[in-house]
């Protein structure tokens, strides 16, 4: 089923007496059992305001598309939504509903805040097939609940978003990331703090044991006008000396090809074994990969983001008993997702509370049936 | 405004109620005689006032957990309250109500610069997180105007925002935990210092659900390290149209001031009679704020200013030195106290789209002419955050009613063009009743259901943010 106009959509979930599989570009390979409710056919730009900063689409449109439209006004999505498709061996198109149901955010995410941060408002269908609306596409508002947030991350299971409308950022003029060659995972950790405490502005600070030349290598990022940018990564430059060999890298290309390998995992592209995303305090990232003994790690958001190459069938979750934060199966065989959930479960009290507004919103259980527990 | 009437059975409590909370709290936590819970009778919106049957002041969680089991318990509804600055009435109480106040939990719980987050009790006051972090140069980065006095609890009730928001966000952005109790007394953990919800993301809902899914006791909140500095920039235009091309302009150069703040002629006349500091007599006017080192503030100032000498300002001020800057500030924050000296206002905090900007300051201006209530117009224009000050006289009768019918207009007139009711101020009482002008009965439904899981009773805040007739069923049932 593809519907080409919200109506259809609220028809055809109104309609639904078995559980629907909804489907955006199918990059996750998460495939939740029922029939296939694809929201391709829902595509299109609504409003672009560049000098307003907000961006109005249908949640069926190609994130590629957007991205282009906003590059041709100097704006982008700030959140750097990561792209799945080389870690998971999938093809298809992501879209924008897609990033936004899973609250994709990549390295950005740091400091400038996740894809639910610039979500200002959704249009979707619920359970019962009505279409609702919540937010707006104003940057400012606390008109009732925001079951923007709510709805961002939710997996499809509250109800299938039909359009949704982004605050979006200037793209800087100019950009540099400061090298640290050779660290240990503790020692990184403690110079993307320092770094990320700085008044410098850090958009991105990841940190990989095994970089593409086989060594440690640890990157943060400055964007900004060309004047700034220089500024500040030489200011950075010298307050990190004293962790390791540091030097600066300007060439635009590697700066994107870099980070694009941090935002899409690239590393384990084509290593075998299960991958985790595990978000902590930055401080307890060395804990973790400690504690699971892993084929590979990997630090993102300046430690607070672990993602970990796992034997496969392994369930990390015990492992990491102790530690607060969430841990999420992003890759696996069929047999392993079927065992190990990918979301972290919740505690007793907030899962009663998950379960509950999943009840309210979706009473019948068809949207993506199982998929959050 | 309507208010429910008080429950009679409830009020018949009250000696029991007033035993069980003394049970549980230190006797001078329970605040009962009529003389002292007239102290609670309104908050910053105070045309409405109502005593409440008792108010409490428990010093953490166990305690909150335990007054609100026993309110539970006997079906007694509780009003949160954080410092009483709502411009909403959102901590209005009922004459059958128990106000649950926060202003004994104001610790500091934990400090983390290299995680970079401070837990605080929520009793704390927005300017003193800052004030806890700044020995290492950090700061709590939203900062709405009453952050001298107003508590954490209700900036996250009501999703605050403040002056700097353009750059970054308002509370749910720089959110990342809570401890709430819910009103049956259960104490759920939500978030932490690591980012992003691991399930449904909750603590997005709970922040702005305006005290009425929980009572938020303890919060992890992101700090910063602050910028080198920072440098306003004062410009004056002979036409609103043209400040706000400028702004759209200085937006879409790729400039992202911390702060763009817009004053029309009214406003600045009644600054400049009150603080002096020195304003154009002009149509418009704009502070435009930057932030980074000296050089990297010339940098971006030097974009700015050829941008707005492109628009003809009738006035064009840079700021030289600290004190300079001072001055391009002070008439800004003192519009409010300016407009209070001339008569009494009421502040409206609608939002618009930003190119909608000339058009609705023309329907406010005639629509002023038509209410015969003068009007003055200073908002964070970057966003699209307008605060109308409606001048009135409290003390003529029926001005207070035709303020709230131009009130309504211009918030009506905010949802026609694309905006919404409130930007940061929350509703509260003061638009409950507007609310079906921007939503439709099943978007209300969704925003209730929520609520029906948090506090299946309706006993926390009711009687706010949905329109009466609207919660009315809920609340009837809940009886």
């Amino acid at each position: 089923m593809r519907p080409e106009t919200e109506a259809e959509l609220a028809d055809i979930i109104k309609g639904a007496d078995a559980p629907l599989s909804i489907r955006g570009g199918n990059t996750r390979g998460m495939a939740p059992a029922g029939a296939v409710l694809e929201t391709g056919g829902l595509s299109g730009v609504e409003i672009y305001e560049p000098g307003a900063l907000t961006l109005v689409v249908k949640a069926g449109t190609p994130v590629a598309e957007v991205e282009a439209l906003l590059a041709s006004e100097g704006q982008r999505l700030p959140f750097e939504p990561m792209d799945h498709r080389a870690l998971l061996g999938t093809a298809g198109v992501p879209t924008i509903g897609g990033v936004a149901a899973a609250n994709i955010s990549g390295p950005r995410r740091v400091q400038a805040g996740a894809c639910r941060d610039y979500m200002l408002g959704v249009r979707f269908v619920d359970g019962n097939g009505v279409v609702l609306k919540n937010g707006g596409r104003v940057m400012k508002n606390v008109t009732g609940y925001d079951l923007v947030k709510l709805l961002a991350g939710s997996y499809g299971t509250l109800g299938v978003l039909s359009e949704i409308s982004f605050k979006v950022l200037p793209k800087p003029e100019a950009a540099a990331t400061v090298l640290i060659n050779g660290l240990d995972d503790a020692t990184a950790v403690q110079a993307m703090s320092a770094a990320l405490g700085s008044p410098y502005d850090v958009t991105g600070a990841a940190h990989a044991p095994v970089g593409v030349d086989g060594t440690p290598v640890t990157m943060v990022r400055i964007e900004g006008f060309a004047g700034a940018v220089a500024y500040r990564s030489e200011q950075l430059k010298t307050q990190l000396g004293k962790f390791g060999d540091v030097s600066v890298e300007t060439d635009a290309d590697k700066l994107a090809a870099g980070w694009k390998w941090i935002r899409d995992v690239e590393g384990f592209a084509t290593q075998e074994g299960d991958v985790w995303r595990i978000s902590v305090k930055p401080s307890d990232g060395p804990r973790v990969a400690a504690a699971l003994n892993a084929r590979g790690v990997m630090y993102d958001w300046g430690g607070g983001l672990v993602w970990a190459l796992t034997d496969p069938g392994q369930d990390i979750r015990p492992l990491l008993a102790g530690i607060s934060g969430h841990a999420t199966l992003v890759r696996a065989g069929d047999e392993t997702k079927a065992q190990i959930a990918m979301l972290h479960p919740e505690r007793a009290p907030v899962a009663a509370l998950t379960a509950s507004i999943r009840q309210k919103y979706d009473p019948r259980g068809i949207l993506n049936t199982g998929l959050m527990g | 405004m309507e208010m429910p009437k008080p429950n009679p059975d409830i009020l018949a409590l009250k000696p029991l109620l007033v035993k069980k909370l003394q049970e549980v709290l230190p006797h001078d936590a329970v605040i009962h005689e009529e003389v002292e819970t007239r102290a609670y009778e309104c908050d910053a919106l105070t045309a409405y006032r109502c005593p409440p049957l008792a108010a409490v002041l428990p010093r953490n969680t166990e305690e909150v957990a335990a007054v609100l089991t026993i309110c539970h318990d006997m079906g007694v509804p509780v009003v949160p309250r954080g410092a009483g600055t709502s411009l909403a009435g959102g901590a209005l109480p009922t004459a059958d109500s128990v106000i649950l106040g926060v202003a004994r939990m104001s610790e500091v719980l934990e400090t983390d610069y290299d995680n970079r987050f401070v837990r605080v009790q929520t009793g704390r006051t927005n300017l003193s997180v800052s004030g806890a972090v700044e020995e290492e140069d950090f700061f709590y980065a939203p900062d709405p105007s009453s952050q001298l006095a107003c508590a954490i609890s209700g900036n996250i009730a009501m999703n605050s925002g403040g002056a700097h928001c353009l750059k970054y966000g308002v509370t749910t952005n720089n959110l990342l935990g809570v401890t709430m109790v819910q009103m049956d007394g259960t104490v759920v953990e939500i978030g932490g210092a690591h980012l992003d919800a691991g399930g449904l993301d909750l603590l997005g809902v709970i922040c702005g659900s305006e005290g009425q899914l929980g009572v938020v006791t303890e919060a992890t909140l992101r700090i910063l390290r602050k910028p080198e500095g920072a440098r306003p920039v004062l410009m004056g235009f002979d036409s609103n149209e043209v400040a706000g091309e400028c702004v759209s302009d200085i937006i879409k150069a790729g400039v992202l001031p911390v702060a763009i703040e817009f004053m029309d002629r009214p406003c600045i006349r009644a600054t400049e009679a009150f603080a002096g500091a020195g304003y154009p007599d002009c149509e418009a006017l704009l502070i435009v704020e930057v932030e980074g080192s000296d050089a990297e503030i010339d940098e971006q100032l030097e974009k700015i200013l050829a941008i707005a000498k492109s628009h003809n300002p009738v006035e064009l001020r840079e700021s030289n030195s600290a004190d300079e800057s001072a001055r391009i500030w002070l008439g800004r924050k003192s519009a409010f106290g300016a407009m209070g000296q001339i008569n009494d206002y009421m502040c409206l905090d609608g939002t618009i789209p930003v190119n909608q900007l000339p058009y609705v300051l023309r329907r406010i201006g005639e629509m002023s002419k038509e209410y015969g209530l003068g009007v003055g117009n200073v908002f964070h224009a970057g966003d699209g955050n307008m605060h109308p000050l409606i001048l009135f006289n409290a003390n003529k009768p029926g001005d207070l009613e035709k303020c709230e019918a131009f009130g309504a207009d211009i918030l009506k007139l905010c949802v026609e063009v694309g905006g919404c009711l409130t930007g940061e101020h929350g509703v509260g009482i003061e638009k409950r009743d507007l609310m079906v002008d921007q939503f439709a009965p099943e978007d209300m439904e969704a925003q209730m259901a929520v609520k029906d899981v948090f506090d299946p009773k309706w006993l926390l805040n009711p009687a706010k943010v949905f329109p009466l007739a609207t919660s009315a069923p809920r609340r009837i049932a809940a009886e």
